[in-house]
């Protein structure tokens, strides 16, 4: 994996907005589960964008890409290539 | 009551037929008196029990008629067409069904549940939204209790729509007590295995007649009355789309009958001054097509989600595009049936 995980986590635990601490979860755990929300997705779209570099094309734009810090990775190795 | 059919099952038309009949000699009687002393239709939704069509979404396999979503939401325009509050109601209710025929099925309990619903037309209401959470669906603060095959529930729901008058009540609440505020499953209450003390009442400037009060529900049962699918699963599927879909078909309804109105002003303007087109047929013109546009929006996002429903693509519900859709369409309806209806009240 070519992604740094620590920042993936950091910033789901800023912007998340989740009830769990993300700072406990594994990076498996269902983030929508843990109380992710649509609109707070946003904003750690927006976070992981700023910090990466990146642009998350409408395609990615769904539940999966987000649904854990896992999947996050794994989009954003897509995009970083 | 039921008109007889020339087959034992009535084709849509004849449903669709039977909806107007109950609207102009039911719903539309009692509208105002429901509006004006914010009552319970029962006399709306005894006819809609006896047309069997509180099970019109349940699978023919089981006994319902089992109508398609496109057809449902054509019944909740008709039927807002006659008594927004009725339709309401109707609508809500289908709602709660429509969670259970999508994700309960695999389950003995909710398949014999669905035979009583179509063989007693029991009306199911919903309770989602608790105090301390505000609106948000998809946090719970209470929970439910599960010991041995029992289970224990209490929850406090600032609004219940026709709660007094439901024969059952779909609840959401967390999995257990140790769960997060979003781990969440909706269990079925029934009437009977529940109390509902009054928290609040429902003195509102619209749809007077649901009686959207609040209780404080304690309810116990068996564990199989707990939704095999979680909550947000439900709700991304089933509850956020068929709920917009439903509630918009219906305020389509509302503005359709406003237009009607409106239309039957202006012919009657046109009558008196023949070769002469009243100023308010411009009006009429503008206000028909706004309500054109409305239509194509719900109906567009109903065959949207009919189609996904029948291909089977559960993923595409993970999609942000569709909810987005689903929400603009909501959004845009609640805007423009008010437009409607002040255009509509500036023709008459």
């Amino acid at each position: 994996m070519v992604c740094d995980m620590t920042a993936i986590r950091e910033i789901v635990a800023q912007h998340g907005r989740l009830s769990a601490d993300a700072r406990t979860l594994e990076f498996g755990t269902n983030l929508y589960l843990a109380g992710l929300t649509s609109l707070a997705t946003v904003g750690v779209m927006l976070a992981l964008e700023d910090h990466f570099n990146v642009e998350f094309p409408r395609s990615m734009l769904s539940r999966k890409t987000f649904e854990s810090m896992e999947s996050i990775a794994d989009a954003l190795g897509e995009l970083v290539g | 009551m039921t008109p007889p059919m020339t087959s034992a099952t009535p084709t849509f038309d004849q449903i669709l037929e039977q909806a107007h009949s109950i609207g102009k000699n039911v719903l539309a009687v009692h509208a105002a008196s429901v509006d004006r002393d914010a009552r319970f239709p029962r006399e709306a939704i005894e006819a809609l029990r006896e047309a069997r069509l509180l099970s019109a979404y349940v699978p023919r396999e089981i006994g319902g008629m089992g109508l398609s979503i496109l057809q449902i939401a054509k019944i909740c325009e008709v039927l807002g067409q006659y008594c927004g509050s009725s339709a309401m109601i109707y609508a809500m209710h289908k709602i709660q069904v429509a969670c259970i025929v999508h994700h309960a099925l695999v389950s003995p309990y909710f398949r014999n549940y669905l035979r009583e619903l179509v063989d007693q037309q029991r009306l199911i209401a919903s309770a989602t939204t608790e105090l301390g959470v505000g609106g948000d669906l998809r946090s719970s603060l209470c929970a439910v209790e599960i010991e041995g095959d029992a289970f224990r529930l209490t929850k406090k729901a600032p609004v219940i729509s026709y709660g007094e008058a439901a024969d059952d009540i779909l609840v959401t609440c967390r999995t257990s007590p140790e769960a997060l505020p979003s781990d969440q499953v909706q269990v079925l209450v029934r009437r009977g295995d529940y109390t509902a003390d009054p928290l609040s009442g429902w003195d509102t400037m619209g749809f007077r007649g649901t009686c959207s009060s609040g209780f404080t529900l304690c309810a116990t049962g068996s564990r199989d009355q707990i939704l095999p699918t979680p909550f947000a699963e439900i709700l991304a599927h089933t509850m956020h789309p068929v709920s917009h879909i439903v509630w918009c078909s219906l305020w389509s309804g509302i503005a359709i009958s406003a237009v009607i109105q409106a239309r039957a002003f202006v012919r009657m303007e046109a009558r008196k001054t023949p070769g002469e087109t009243p100023l308010s047929a411009i009006r009429l013109a503008e206000v028909d097509c706004v309500l054109q546009e409305m239509r194509h929006n719900v109906g567009s996002l109903t065959r949207e989600y009919h189609q996904l429903l029948v291909d089977e693509r559960p993923e595409a519900f993970s999609d942000f595009g569709f909810s987005i859709r689903t929400n603009n369409l909501k959004l845009s309806c609640s805007q423009v049936i008010v437009e409607i209806v002040g255009r509509a009240l500036l023709i008459c």
